[in-house]
């Protein structure tokens, strides 16, 4: 097993150098002078000699890259122009905010997709399933800014049962935080909750149909403890995986989910970063955000590892 | 391979059967899902809407009325009116080009990228492969949305830089299938006969190689189409894809937000055509799968 993670942390090794070099690009793709542009509309002369010099404008791209990885190296992600406050700490104060939103999404993402997943596979070609296959297509082809927008129109505007917009932190009131929640988790968790169904349904019927089930049924088992207690337990190991791909889904979603619902989060952070041309800050959350799907993929990979032995022979 | 000519045993002279058209057949096997022939439909009227927006929409998208601002769908107004009394039908309608032109491009965009660079890595194999496959998994580790929000915020907003930005988020999906259905075509025995006769290795990639690996190709480029016009409306929506006023869906809703409470209207109908037709790429896409699979013919 040992080795096995060694093996796996040293995989991700040149892909974080790749990350950072195409995270550092970026900046390549300003047009004409970065520092000028970086200063913002005011072009502070200051500004622009402050910027020349913390970012090494004089250098070529290797040396001034090899500077930027060492801040990064150091936990330094380089400062909000606009804020005047580093991206680390910025990140760390909205992140939390956007976990909140993501764990009650994937709660809710799990309680919709999974049984779904399961009755449609047990039901296979019946109305059931085809009806799950529609609600999934559904959750897949619906924009969850407009779901959102939808929501809001619904049970705001016209039953006035949840606040439209807004964070209430769950140390001030934890009512308000769950009325403020749980119509952005649900956009968020939607989707996912789609690709929960049909990754489910599709280990499922891999499953139901191989011979432990057989002998399962053959031996006389309820249906009911074949289908959860032997097909489901083995079914859902492929979701520790999934979870971590759907990692990326959920930032993305949190991105427009925020947006919709004025939720001061990560993905708030990026879009007025965006706006305001704070561009150190999108970097940031760019970094952020693939070392850590990277890191998650990798804790994935070895919990995989863990609970199926022969991916660690492989 | 499917023979062209079958020799039946029991007869004396051998008997001709007719020539099976792989792509015909799964093509008849696209139409005969219901799901998808409708998806298909669904598209066409989308591509007509977008081609002949001048005929159809009855007003001008981008002309103000400010003696029809916000007003409820009538029979002037099919869909309503906007904020600034335009015609929320005629933005809808033309709305259609900045979603499939968006869908489209930047398809073909990850595609004249992905798979060139995703033959190279699984032909070439070795190191070519190795720094290929790091950089890809490097692209894959950025979140789609996330990087085509970073790419556009660095290029700069316009519909043009939104459609580059999801071209480049989505190419690292098409090297890596390419790569890997060039893997396993690779192995094949056609491949080591063009070989053994002396092609270069380029005239195997791309007259041997290639062609065999388009139908998971074309399958990915469906859902990748549903996913693009998505990115696209996703794009607008925050202000980074087609700027005002020119109509685009997302901005439409954008807008539609801040006046929820007494215009609904001008939110339901752009998020409907969305759905409409990301729902349609997606089926056909499913179908195609289906379709394509040797296992169904």
């Amino acid at each position: 097993m040992t080795t096995f993670i060694i093996r796996r942390v040293a995989t991700i090794i040149p892909t974080l150098v790749f990350v950072s070099l195409l995270i550092f690009g970026l900046q390549q793709l300003l047009p004409g002078d970065p520092a000028m542009i970086l200063a913002g509309e005011e072009r502070d002369p200051t500004v622009i000699a402050h910027l020349r010099e913390t970012m090494h404008l004089d250098q070529p791209f290797p040396v001034r890259y090899a500077y930027w990885l060492r801040g990064v190296l150091h936990g330094d992600l380089g400062e909000s122009l606009r804020l005047q406050q580093p991206v680390r700490g910025l990140i760390a104060d909205k992140l939390p905010v956007t976990l909140e939103l993501a764990c009650i999404a994937i709660v809710i993402a799990l309680a919709i997709g999974i049984p779904a997943g399961v009755v449609s596979a047990v039901k296979r070609g019946t109305v059931w399933d085809y009806g799950a296959n529609v609600v999934a297509l559904w959750g897949l082809s619906t924009p969850n800014f407009w779901l959102g927008i939808m929501l809001i129109l619904l049970f705001s505007v016209t039953l006035g049962w949840l606040p439209a917009s807004g964070y209430v932190s769950p140390f001030d009131d934890w009512r308000a935080n769950i009325a403020s929640m749980i119509m952005p988790a649900f956009v968020l968790g939607n989707a996912i909750a789609a690709v929960l169904m049909r990754h489910t349904r599709s280990a499922m019927l891999q499953v139901l149909s191989s011979d432990y089930v057989r002998t399962a049924r053959a031996k006389g088992v309820l249906e009911r403890d074949v289908v959860l207690k032997h097909a489901l337990r083995n079914a859902l190991i492929p979701i520790i995986t999934l979870g971590a791909l759907e990692f990326g889904t959920l930032l993305s979603g949190a991105v427009l989910t925020e947006q919709v619902f004025t939720i001061p989060g990560f993905g708030k952070l990026i879009v007025d970063a965006v706006f305001n041309r704070d561009y150190a800050v999108v970097q940031g959350v760019v970094l952020f955000t693939a070392t850590a799907y990277i890191v998650l993929n990798l804790l994935a990979d070895i919990a995989y590892a863990i609970v199926n032995p022969r991916i660690r022979v492989q | 391979m499917i023979p062209a000519t079958a020799v039946d045993a029991t007869c004396d002279r051998p008997r001709v059967e007719p020539v099976k058209k792989p792509r015909a057949n799964a093509l008849r096997r696209l139409l005969r899902r219901p799901s998808a022939a409708i998806g298909l439909i669904v598209i066409a009227s989308f591509v007509i809407i977008a081609l002949g927006a001048a005929f159809i929409a009855p007003y001008d998208p981008v002309a103000t009325n400010f003696s029809t601002v916000r007003k409820a769908p009538s029979i002037a107004h099919w869909f309503g009116t906007d904020e600034i009394g335009r015609d929320v039908l005629s933005r809808v309608v033309y709305g259609a080009r900045a979603s499939l032109l968006a869908g489209v491009v930047s398809v073909l965009i990850s595609i004249s990228v992905g798979v060139p660079v995703g033959l190279l890595a699984g032909y070439a194999g070795g190191v070519t492969d190795m720094l290929i496959s790091r950089a890809t998994d490097a692209l894959l580790a950025c979140p789609f949305l996330i990087l085509a929000i970073a790419l556009a915020a660095f290029l700069g907003p316009s519909l043009t830089n939104a459609m580059i930005a999801i071209g480049i988020s989505a190419t690292p999906v098409f090297i890596r299938l390419t790569r890997g259905t060039t893997l396993a075509v690779k192995a094949e025995d056609f491949v080591l006969a063009a070989r053994a006769i002396g092609n270069a290795p380029w005239r195997i990639a791309i007259r041997h190689v290639l062609p065999n690996i388009v139908p998971p190709l074309l399958v990915q480029a469906t859902l990748a189409i549903a996913a693009a016009v998505i990115a696209e409306a996703s794009l607008s929506f925050l202000g980074l894809g087609q700027q005002p006023p020119q109509p685009s869906w997302g901005s439409m809703l954008n807008t539609a937000k801040n006046y929820i409470d007494n215009s609904p209207w001008m939110a339901i109908w752009p998020g409907v055509s969305i759905f409409l037709l990301v729902l349609a790429f997606n089926v056909v896409g499913d179908g195609l799968r289906d379709a394509l699979d040797p296992r169904y013919s």
